[in-house]
């Protein structure tokens, strides 16, 4: 009887804990809808904040002007920061399952590297015959997929390691710098301006059109490796456990390797180099709500989603009328914060 | 009935299992033993499915192992690795429920949950189910994973060193428990121990491998004697026999090991 007392006592304890998982969800949320607010709000003019929420609710009763601020500028950009974050944070994320390894990112593993190369020869190539803003996003994207696919043939290998791929992604993000430099020392100062502006990356880029794309791509990518919630949280017991417990390793590497790829390929190729969130938000999303993929697929990318839109209003608000390149104020902000965090919070879990 | 005939190994050019041939009965306690590095746990690894066989076939109630249905044979077995590093944000609870992953939905199940824990409560440590995983001792992380291989439900139980961390109390409740369950579900149990004692307490039959052959198979009263541990091991041992006469092993000092 007592041991049946127990177990419902231990019952209840687990669904307290899954209930304040989901709290961690709505927080995040609303975190994300005030920060949405505030990024539409800030920039050259700035608008109440009343006025925004009014406009963004019933876009039909604004008066012309803000509409037009609000809705054709301001506002694919403010949604482009979350869905790049959260695909920025969920990719992030699913490396350092997959590899096993904290330090893992898709920056670690060059493929932002190639895409900053596949830009670069887009610039200076004169754009294929196309126009630079097509063309530039479609350089990047090959590119990066180009260098995800010698990683993925390495997944494929049954004799692989993790630690195997790590380092042959660090050789291609070597590989790649080094390629991209020497673009930049053959190119005019002029074209050299453009590869440096993109290297920053910037929102600012962002249309209806790209940000649909990358929504679409974010959406049906973190679908699906959230299909595989259980399986990619087996995998963290190692992947000898892992096989053990019946998921296929190779075939689960592979997929998971893909989707990723795809995400922050696409997400790269729009708006450029954004560092940092990948690595962190992840890690942030772990410290609160431990390894469950279930929770942490979605937490990390919200997280990933807060940071890219709280960035986004702190480039346009630390030295009013001017915007500093987000990709700089991800890091300048993030890294002491990080720091901060991993220093502190050590090991507490929810 | 699980059949393993003239299986052969290897990995690249080293042979690891040559010409095994063995018959092993549900509701038996089969312990593997032999000194480090023959193949102890290649078998196992071939038996899951992990590692092709390089010549012979493996049989298991009716269907023999092929690659193509690597999916359904794996998930007759309940397969316990050697113990690895588990620094990992996930409760108790959370990996033993694991050992369900083919049927978990995204929601987990009142149902999940309680089998989960009442594997806990079998095996005694209930009270570790909210831990964090990388909070627990080596020993109890194996009894952890114990308790997520039962969850699995298996016909086949293979385990890996599974009481290497343990300290002697949970080494005998979790052979206890072992031997309890292969005769309540007829599993067919698959161990691999080095406690020779532990062996020789809690076999119904003993696999001796030596060199990737097999050197002896047979209850372990008929089976140990000190000219085969002598072989196996070159350590001279006295074998006594105890109330039930079991054979149990004293190894005898030998000053010659310093040299």
């Amino acid at each position: 009887m007592t041991d049946i007392t127990a177990l419902h006592t231990a019952l209840s304890r687990q669904r307290q804990r899954e209930h304040r998982r989901w709290r961690f969800l709505l927080l995040f949320l609303m975190l994300i809808a005030g920060s949405l607010l505030l990024d539409v709000a800030t920039g050259p003019s700035l608008l109440p904040l009343r006025e925004v929420a009014a406009t963004l609710l019933s876009p039909g009763e604004a008066d012309a002007m803000t509409r037009a601020i609000v809705m054709d500028m301001r506002l694919p950009i403010a949604l482009m920061a979350l869905v790049v974050g959260a695909a920025l944070g969920l990719g992030g994320a699913q490396m350092q399952t997959l590899l096993d390894n904290p330090l893992a990112s898709p920056f670690t593993l060059g493929l932002a590297a190639a895409a900053g190369f596949g830009a670069a020869l887009a610039l200076i190539s004169g754009g294929f015959g196309l126009p630079p803003l097509i063309a530039i996003p479609i350089g990047a994207f090959v590119c990066c997929m180009l260098a995800a696919g010698l990683l993925f043939g390495l997944a494929l290998m049954q004799h692989v390691s993790s630690q195997t791929i790590i380092l042959a992604g660090i050789a291609l993000l070597f590989l790649f710098q080094s390629l991209l430099s020497l673009l930049q020392f053959l190119s005019s100062p002029e074209l050299n301006q453009q590869i440096v502006f993109w290297l920053f990356g910037s929102l600012m880029r962002s249309t209806w059109d790209s940000l649909l794309i990358t929504a679409v791509v974010t959406v049906a990518c973190a679908l699906l490796l959230y299909r595989d919630a259980w399986k990619l949280t087996c995998l963290r017991l190692g992947e000898a456990r892992a096989r053990s417990l019946g998921v296929d390793v190779t075939r689960l590497r592979l997929k998971t390797l893909v989707l990723v790829a795809l995400m922050t390929a696409t997400a790269i190729s729009f708006v450029g180099i954004i560092g940092f969130i990948g690595l962190v938000a992840p890690h942030i999303a772990r410290m609160l709500i431990g390894e469950d993929q279930r929770f942490l697929i979605p937490l990390s990318a919200l997280c990933g989603a807060c940071m890219l839109s709280v960035s986004s209003v702190l480039s346009k608000s630390i030295i009013p009328g001017a915007l500093f390149p987000i990709g700089i104020v991800t890091a300048i902000i993030g890294v002491p914060f990080f720091i901060w965090l991993i220093l502190g919070k050590g090991r507490k879990r929810a | 009935m699980l059949e393993l005939d003239k299986l052969s190994l290897a990995i690249g050019k080293q042979s690891l299992v040559r010409e095994l041939s063995l018959q092993l009965q549900p509701g038996q306690l089969h312990v593997i033993i032999g000194p480090n590095g023959t193949g102890k746990t290649s078998l196992l690894r071939a038996l899951f499915g992990e590692l092709p066989l390089q010549q012979g076939e493996i049989r298991f109630g009716g269907h023999a192992l092929s690659r193509r249905h690597g999916a359904s044979w794996r998930r007759q077995f309940g397969y316990m690795p050697q113990n690895t590093q588990l620094e990992l944000e996930l409760s108790v609870l959370e990996v033993v429920v694991l050992g369900r992953l083919d049927s978990l939905s995204m929601r987990l199940s009142d149902d999940d949950i309680l089998a989960a824990l009442s594997a806990l409560q079998a095996l005694g440590i209930a009270h570790l189910a909210d831990r964090a995983m990388h909070s627990l001792s080596g020993g109890q992380r194996q009894m952890v994973l114990f308790a997520q291989v039962l969850l699995r439900d298996p016909q086949i139980m293979m385990l890996d060193e599974p009481v290497s961390a343990l300290d002697l109390q949970h080494q005998l409740q979790l052979m206890e428990h072992l031997h309890h369950q292969t005769r309540a579900k007829n599993w067919v149990s698959l161990v691999v121990l080095h406690d020779l004692n532990l062996a020789a307490q809690f076999a119904d039959r003993l696999i001796v491998l030596a060199g990737g052959t097999l050197q002896a198979f047979g209850p372990p009263a008929e089976v140990l004697d000190a000219g085969l541990i002598h072989r196996l091991y070159s350590v001279p041992v006295d074998i006594h026999r105890d109330r039930d006469g079991k054979p149990y092993i004293r190894t005898l000092r030998q000053a010659s090991l310093c040299a």
